[in-house]
């Protein structure tokens, strides 16, 4: 925003400041923060040249809102981070806000220095933050931490993140160099695709930003990140971090990422920086699935909840839905992607434009930001990630011309359109068409808990067919006992078995239904941990596999394997067998070196192992996914 | 105009009633109502206008399935050459004009042809190749697998073209895809488009039935049963090639063409 353009105030790199400061006392003294987290920054809006941290938010002239903000950005930043800072500003009630400075820090990533801040970079909403980093591609917030974090900017469309990071120590390495050019790339591009609104000034400008590791440049993944609003987790944050360097050092370099390749160390770190979950990698890993974020479990979710608080830019709905997805209260395609979106809503139905801020952009940085903390509480499935395209498309299709009330009401309206046609309709659709294969006499067989599944059968009970159900399940999660009990309520005669004796069981077995959680472009069926097996073994005894998939899970990518593309759960639920204390062997060995755990949440079933996929536009063979997913996608544009 | 639909439906509704067993029947009478009614038609403001247009369309449509079997025996051609043994089941009159465009081209081949029994349309066949001086041998039903080396291509027809690209046709074509795909014989399937169905058969059971009577030539005993169905389904991973009026395709495009056509 040209109006945030701030003087940069060029700040001796050798010198560096932990902690906040401002000249201005009234602001709260430097807290040594304890934790990894980075130095409250105090945003003295006046004083940029002065302070580490800068970056007035453009409508609020005040030094309070500033504090504030930048508070909130402190505190929806990192946990860790706590600054007392933001407790004190707390009370101010500024909350929600719907300022966009808040928002901003989505990302929480960490934004660096003020002074060169990246102003005229879309949004910049937190001066002060000192982490936030502010998700906007277009939007192109930059927030300004005090840490010297660097922002990387991420040239994916979208969501890119122009994060200014203020070495401390002027560097202009290659590495820098190119950073700075490859932030400036992006920020061109972004000023074009979002028609030129902001200048996108190349934040680097102060080439503080130009963070050693280049990584920031990250335009990796674009494709990728198209489904993914993660961008702003992504982006890697700029190297040179003040605190992050020595705080961080108990703090394993980890940081979610939705499609984040975590063997790379530099961008770990960087990313991890960013996270608002504190989130501490675990250090007992398979090396085949380096690649994949792992955290140790049961430390997030108290340290969140004492956090509900101090979050302040982040919003309660979208807060109590992460929490919900890291305790596990919320898991199946569906449940996460509708969750989300009722939150969405809830957020569109509080949100106000701040001043010289444009509805579509603010809002586009606003999800974003609150996408990746719900990346960081659980990385996101298919559903949601097709879910927030959509949304983020709605809002930037928003006419310029409609008040910002009208705005809402229509983006509240599409998003309840989604869910009713793409989800509720399409559970009906899909219904109707699989309860047309049950035939009297079938003997059934499920894995799992999907959803879909559970609605066919019930459906069919309904029609009075005759047929008996087999549900199979496995540890950890055990959740086939859930579509058990559901089932045998209304009286569907069921057996149920564990994955081992599926071989056993299958010459019984006529029809085979799956649940998936996406299905991709070659036919693969994505899908919970286990279910390639029951596919595979039922192939070999020529039992037929019905798929059952609403259309808007279908994703356009292509995987050949389980392992480059998966979520990896906590891998205590593996070693101890609750109940069971007689069997625990392997209770307490997480942590042997000689041992590792591999809980994998997903895998991938081949399509030669499906028979039909059962969908909302009808019952097709593997091979015609990528027709679905061009009609699909036709639709998405005109509508 | 909507009267005139409902009107249409209603026809095509009896028709299909007529003989429910019939595949091409009903995909021909839905593929019938989504072309007509598909048509701007809906856009002309006066009746008349509209109804003609309708009619010229649903004339056209009646062309396109004419000519359908021109155009695939035309596209097929290339795929007989000189000295090659083609193996046919059932009387299907696609395949017969595609044999015959074949034999005015002067092409030399020969044609091994199965019994078809209980109905013996292959010895029908069989009868109408040998006027046209194409070298035929009749075998019966149980020596497909024994002739299957000699064979370079099986054609059969269609009674419907499933979503999954599989083909419903008379009772044998399943064992003799079975056979030729278990020895490299390509096996090509020739049907008009009008003949894409809309269903998704898991397995043979899984169709309507449509039986007929069998005879033995002598007399069943008592308690025996007779399975009776008139046809199977051949799932689409043993066949090669389709040939219709919209081309060559693979079993896989099928499913496409359903999903453009009825979206």
């Amino acid at each position: 925003m040209e109006s945030r353009r701030n003087p940069r105030a060029v700040v001796d790199p050798k010198v560096r400041q932990v902690g906040f400061f401002t000249s201005d006392s009234t602001h709260h003294p430097p807290d040594p923060i304890a934790s990894d987290s980075h130095p409250v920054p105090t945003v003295s809006p006046s004083r940029n040249s002065l302070s580490p941290v800068m970056i007035p938010p453009p409508r609020h002239n005040s030094s309070d809102a500033f504090p504030l903000r930048a508070a909130a950005a402190a505190s929806a930043v990192s946990p860790s981070s706590f600054s007392y800072s933001t407790r004190r500003d707390f009370p101010d009630g500024s909350t929600t806000a719907a300022s966009p400075g808040r928002v901003s820090r989505g990302s929480f990533s960490r934004s660096s220095l003020a002074s060169s801040s990246l102003p005229g970079v879309g949004m910049d909403s937190m001066a002060a933050a000192k982490s936030s980093s502010v998700p906007a591609s277009g939007l192109t917030t930059v927030s300004v931490v005090n840490m010297p974090h660097g922002l990387s900017e991420k040239a994916s469309g979208v969501s890119d993140q122009k994060k200014s990071s203020k070495p401390l120590k002027e560097k202009t390495t290659k590495a820098e160099r190119r950073a700075l050019q490859e932030a400036q790339r992006a920020a061109k591009a972004a000023a074009k695709a979002e028609g030129g609104g902001k200048a996108p000034a190349p934040l680097v400008s102060s080439g503080s930003v130009a963070s050693t590791s280049v990584k920031a440049a990250k335009p990796a993944k674009p494709s990728s990140q198209k489904n993914d609003v993660a961008v702003a987790a992504t982006a890697a944050a700029g190297p040179s971090e003040k605190k992050g360097g020595t705080s961080e050092k108990d703090r394993k370099k980890d940081a979610p990422h939705p499609r984040m390749q975590y063997d790379d160390e530099s961008r770990v770190v960087k990313a991890k920086r960013r996270a608002v979950v504190k989130q501490t990698e675990a250090k007992n890993r398979v090396e085949l699935f380096r690649h994949l974020p792992q955290y140790e479990h049961g430390t997030q979710l108290p340290d969140l909840e004492t956090k509900f608080f101090q979050l302040d830019p982040m919003h309660p709905a979208v807060y109590k839905v992460g929490l919900q997805y890291l305790s596990g209260d919320i898991s199946g395609g569906n449940a996460r992607c509708i969750a989300m979106l009722q939150a969405f809503q809830e957020v569109v139905k509080d949100y106000s434009t701040p001043p010289e801020k444009t509805l579509n952009r603010d809002m586009t940085a606003k999800i974003s930001s609150y996408v990746s903390f719900l990346i960081e509480c659980r990385p996101l499935s298919v559903s949601m990630g097709n879910a927030i395209r959509f949304v983020k498309n709605r809002i930037a299709k928003l006419p310029i011309t409609l008040s910002e009330s009208e705005a809402k009401a229509a983006l509240q309206s599409d998003i309840e359109r989604f869910i009713s046609e793409k989800i509720i309709a399409a559970d009906k659709a899909i219904v109707k068409h699989a309860v047309s294969k049950i035939r009297d006499g079938d003997v059934l067989l499920t894995y799992g808990s999907p959803a879909a599944v559970e609605m066919v059968l019930l459906q069919a009970h309904e029609l009075r067919k005759k047929f008996r159900v087999l549900v199979v399940d496995s540890r950890p999660k055990l959740e086939g006992q859930l579509l058990l009990r559901r089932l045998i309520k209304r009286g569907i005669n069921c057996t149920y078995t564990h994955i081992n004796a599926v071989s056993y069981i299958m010459h019984e077995v006529t029809k085979v239904f799956l649940g998936a959680s996406s299905v991709l472009s070659n036919g693969t069926v994505y899908s919970r941990v286990g279910t390639a097996c029951v596919a595979m073994v039922a192939s070999a005894f020529r039992v037929p596999v019905l798929v059952c998939c609403e259309a808007y899970k279908f994703h356009e990518r292509v995987q050949l394997d389980s392992i480059c593309s998966n979520e990896l759960g906590d891998p205590n639920a593996i070693s101890k067998v609750n109940g069971r204390g007689d069997i625990n062997y392997l209770d307490g060995l997480t942590n042997n070196a000689n041992l590792q755990f591999l809980n994998l949440m997903y895998d991938a079933t081949p399509s030669d192992y499906i028979s039909m996929i059962i969908t909302d536009y009808g019952m097709i063979p593997p091979t015609s996914v990528p027709v679905i997913v061009r009609e699909y996608q036709k639709e998405h544009l005109l509508v | 105009m909507m009267e005139l639909e409902i009107e249409l439906k209603k026809a095509s509704d009896t028709l299909k009633a007529w003989d429910t067993t019939s595949i091409s029947l009903t995909a021909g009478c839905d593929l019938f109502m989504r072309y007509v009614t598909r048509t701007s038609a809906l856009e002309f403001e006066d009746f008349n206008s509209a109804k003609s247009r309708v009619l010229g369309r649903a004339e056209k449509f009646g062309e396109i399935s004419n000519k359908a079997r021109k155009i695939i025996a035309m596209l097929i051609q290339d795929f007989i050459f000189d000295g090659c043994t083609i193996l046919v089941h059932g009387f299907s009159r696609v395949v017969f004009e595609i044999l015959k465009t074949a034999a005015q081209n002067k092409k030399l081949f020969r044609v091994l042809c199965t019994e078809g029994s209980p109905d013996k349309t292959g010895v029908l066949l069989a009868k109408e190749l040998a006027k046209l001086d194409v070298p035929v041998k009749l075998l019966i039903d149980s020596a497909v697998a024994y002739c299957m080396e000699e064979v370079d291509m099986v054609f059969v027809g269609a009674d419907g073209v499933v979503e999954s690209g599989g083909v419903i046709n008379m009772m044998g074509t399943y064992q003799i895809a079975i056979a030729a795909h278990s020895m490299n014989k390509p096996v090509y399937v020739a049907a008009e488009s009008y003949k894409f169905a809309r269903l998704y058969p898991l397995d043979q059971k899984d169709l309507e039935p449509a039986l007929r009577p069998i005879d033995f030539g002598v007399p069943v005993p008592p308690k025996v049963e007779v399975e009776r169905s008139a046809r199977d389904y051949t799932p689409p991973q043993f066949l090669t090639l389709l040939f219709t009026d919209l081309g060559v395709l693979t079993p896989s495009v099928v499913s496409d063409e359903l999903i453009q056509l009825y979206s």
